[in-house]
C-alpha cells in the first residue's frame, strides 16, 4: 500500500471508532463527562431566550429544569453541571445528533419527518403556522391574499418548508425569502421588505408584543398547520426518552404545569415585563390531559 | 454519531417544487457565475483605472486612489455586503431607499451583492496593479518620456503592456476569489450555490450531502478558471519582453 493510502485508511479507521464512541445512551454519557448540555436558544419568546443578564430563561427552559432535576437523581449525582449550547433553527437538529447538546428545549416542531433524524419528548405547547403583517396591507384574512407578495420565513423552520410547498402546490407565486432568525425576519415586515413572515403563532405574539408599535400589526385568522412543540433529543435512546417523559407527565398530573404556564403566559416576563395575556388554548389542555408525543398535526385539532 | 446517509437525496424534489436538488444546486450555480461575473466586470473597470493612477506623479489623484483603497480594504466584506443591503437604502432620500427595499427578490440582494463584491475585489486589483507597474524597472519610463511620448502614450505602448502581463498569475487568484466570496451573497438573501447547499441542509437534514455537492462544483468551476487563465497567459506571452521571466522561458525551452 502506499503512502497516502495508508494515511487514508488511517484516518476513516479514526472516523468510524469516533462514531462508535457515540453509541452509547445520554445517561451514560452525562454519567462519564459530568455533566449535562441544554441546548436553548436565543429569541424564542417566552419559551427559550436570554433575558437582560444573558441567561437562558422560559417556559421551555423550566420544564428543561424539571428533566435536570430528574437526571440528576436518577444517576445519583446531586452536583451535576448544567452546560448551555446556543442553536438555531438551522442548526439545532445536527447539533443534538452529533451529541454536541444533549436535549433542546425551545419552541421546536415535532413532526413525523423530523422523527427520522431525533426523537422528540410529550409535546409541551402547541402553536399553529400563521403570519403576521402589516394591518394597513389587509393581508390576514386568507392564504390567497399573499398571492405574489415577498414572505419571509426563518431558515431551517418546518414553517419555512410548509409555505414552500403551499406556495408550489397552490401556485401563488410568492418570493420566499429566508432570515437568521426570528427578530431578523420580523423586522423585514417592520421595515417593509417583506409583506409577511410566516412562523408559529405564539413567537409571532410576542415579537409584536415586544415591538416598538404592536398595534401596526396583525395575525392572520388562518392556520396552515397544527404545530406541537417537544424537546429534543437523540434518536435511539428509549432510556433517556422515558425519563424525560416520565418527568414530563408528573408536572401535568400534579397541576404544577399550571403555575409554569401562568409565571410565562400570563405574568410579565423579563427582559421587558411585557404580559402575553395568552390563555392556555383547548389543545393545550387536551395535550397536558392525555400527553402525547405524537408528531402527526391531526391528532391535536 | 446518529446520521442517516442518502446520497440518493440529490435526485429528490425540492419542496419548491422546480425540480430535484440537483438541479436546484446547480440554478444556485448560475447565480454565483452571474454575480462573480457582473462583479468582475466592475473590479477589472475600476481597480485597472485606480490603481495606475496610484502610479502617477499627480499628487491629488494618488491620494485620492490611496484614500479609495483604504476605505474598502479596512472593512470586512460581510460587512461591507451588511452595509450596502441594509444600510445604503436607510441613508437615501426616504422615496429613493423605499423603492429599493422595494426591489424584489432575488434582483434586491443581487445588485447590492454585486456592488460590495466589485469594489471590494477593485481595490485587491487596484493594489497588484500599483505593484506590478511599480515592479516595472525605471528606465522603462524614462525610456518612453526620452522618445518623446507624452504621459498617457508612456503608459499606454510601454508600461501597461508589460504590467498586465505581469498581473495576469494574481488575476487568477482574484477571480477564484470572487467566485467564491459570491457566497459571502447568501448572509443578504441571495440564493446562490452556498445559500441552496444550506437550504437544501435545512430541508432535507443531509448535511455531508448537501455541502459535498457543493464543495464539488465549486472546485470544478475554479479548475474551468485555472485553466482558462493559463491559457490566457499562454495567448499573451511575448518571449523576453518581461526580462526576468523572459530568461526563465526560453532557459525553459
Amino acid at each position: 500500500m502506499s503512502r497516502h493510502s495508508k494515511a487514508l485508511v488511517a484516518a476513516l479507521a479514526c472516523a468510524l471508532l469516533s462514531t462508535a464512541a457515540l453509541a452509547e445512551g445520554t445517561l451514560e454519557k452525562v454519567k462519564s463527562q459530568g455533566y449535562i448540555t441544554i441546548a436553548n436558544r436565543d429569541a424564542s419568546i417566552p419559551f427559550s431566550y436570554y433575558d437582560a443578564n444573558q441567561k437562558p430563561v422560559g417556559y421551555a427552559m423550566d420544564l428543561c429544569m424539571k428533566v435536570v432535576e430528574a437526571v440528576k437523581k436518577k444517576l445519583n449525582m446531586p452536583k451535576l453541571e448544567v452546560k448551555y449550547q446556543l442553536v438555531t433553527s438551522a442548526n439545532r437538529i445536527p447539533l443534538i445528533s452529533n451529541g454536541t447538546a444533549d436535549i433542546e428545549c425551545g419552541s421546536t416542531t415535532n413532526n413525523l419527518e423530523r422523527q427520522q433524524q431525533v426523537a422528540f419528548s410529550y409535546t409541551y405547547f402547541v402553536t399553529g403556522n400563521r403570519w403576521i403583517s402589516k394591518k394597513s396591507a389587509h393581508l390576514a384574512d386568507s392564504l390567497q391574499a399573499l398571492k405574489g407578495k415577498t414572505v419571509v420565513s426563518t431558515a431551517g423552520t418546518s414553517n419555512i418548508k410548509e409555505i414552500t410547498e403551499v406556495n408550489n402546490k397552490d401556485n401563488l407565486g410568492m418570493n420566499i425569502i429566508s432570515a437568521n432568525g426570528h427578530p431578523e425576519a420580523f423586522q423585514m415586515v417592520e421595515t417593509g421588505r417583506a409583506a409577511a413572515f410566516v412562523m408559529d403563532d405564539i413567537l409571532l405574539y410576542s415579537l409584536q408584543a415586544s415591538s416598538r408599535n404592536p398595534k401596526e400589526f396583525e395575525i392572520s385568522k388562518v392556520s396552515l398547520s397544527a404545530q406541537p412543540y417537544g424537546m429534543m433529543m437523540r434518536k435511539g435512546d428509549d432510556e433517556f426518552k422515558k425519563l424525560v417523559d416520565d418527568t414530563l407527565a408528573q408536572v401535568y398530573k400534579s397541576g404544577e404545569i399550571n403555575k409554569i404556564y401562568t409565571k410565562w403566559f400570563e405574568r410579565p416576563i423579563p427582559p421587558k415585563h411585557i404580559n402575553l395575556k395568552v390563555p392556555m388554548s383547548a389543545e393545550l389542555k387536551k395535550v397536558i390531559a392525555n400527553p402525547t408525543d405524537s408528531g402527526d398535526a391531526k391528532d391535536y385539532d | 454519531m446518529y446520521y442517516h446517509w442518502n446520497w440518493g437525496i440529490l435526485f429528490a424534489q425540492e419542496p419548491g417544487g422546480s425540480g430535484t436538488y440537483l438541479h436546484y444546486l446547480l440554478v444556485g450555480l448560475v447565480w454565483t457565475l452571474a454575480t462573480a461575473l457582473a462583479a468582475w466586470v466592475i473590479a477589472l473597470a475600476i481597480g485597472g483605472v485606480v490603481g495606475t493612477l496610484r502610479t502617477t506623479n499627480h499628487p491629488w489623484v494618488v491620494r485620492l486612489g490611496n484614500g479609495y483603497v483604504e476605505i474598502f480594504r479596512n472593512v470586512p466584506l460581510l460587512v461591507q455586503m451588511f452595509l450596502w443591503y441594509f444600510v445604503v437604502p436607510e441613508l437615501l432620500p426616504e422615496a429613493l431607499g423605499d423603492w429599493i427595499k422595494q426591489i424584489p427578490p432575488p434582483w434586491g440582494s443581487y445588485i447590492p451583492a454585486v456592488l460590495c463584491l466589485g469594489l471590494y475585489t477593485s481595490v485587491r486589483i487596484a493594489e497588484q496593479m500599483k505593484a506590478a507597474i511599480q515592479s516595472l524597472p525605471r528606465g522603462q519610463r524614462y525610456a518612453g518620456i526620452a522618445m518623446g511620448l507624452t504621459q498617457w502614450q508612456t503608459y499606454r505602448y510601454v508600461i501597461l503592456p508589460q504590467a498586465v502581463r505581469i498581473i495576469l498569475p494574481p488575476l487568477t487568484s482574484e477571480f477564484m476569489n470572487i467566485i467564491k466570496n459570491s457566497s459571502v451573497a447568501l448572509t443578504i438573501g441571495l440564493m446562490e450555490l452556498t445559500g441552496r447547499a444550506k437550504a437544501m441542509q435545512e430541508f432535507s437534514f443531509q448535511v455531508f450531502e448537501s455541502f459535498a455537492a457543493a464543495t464539488v462544483i465549486y472546485m470544478l468551476t475554479n479548475l474551468v478558471v485555472v485553466l482558462a487563465m493559463r491559457w490566457l497567459e499562454r495567448r499573451v506571452r511575448v518571449p523576453g519582453l518581461i526580462a526576468a521571466a523572459g530568461a526563465t522561458q526560453m532557459a525553459a525551452h
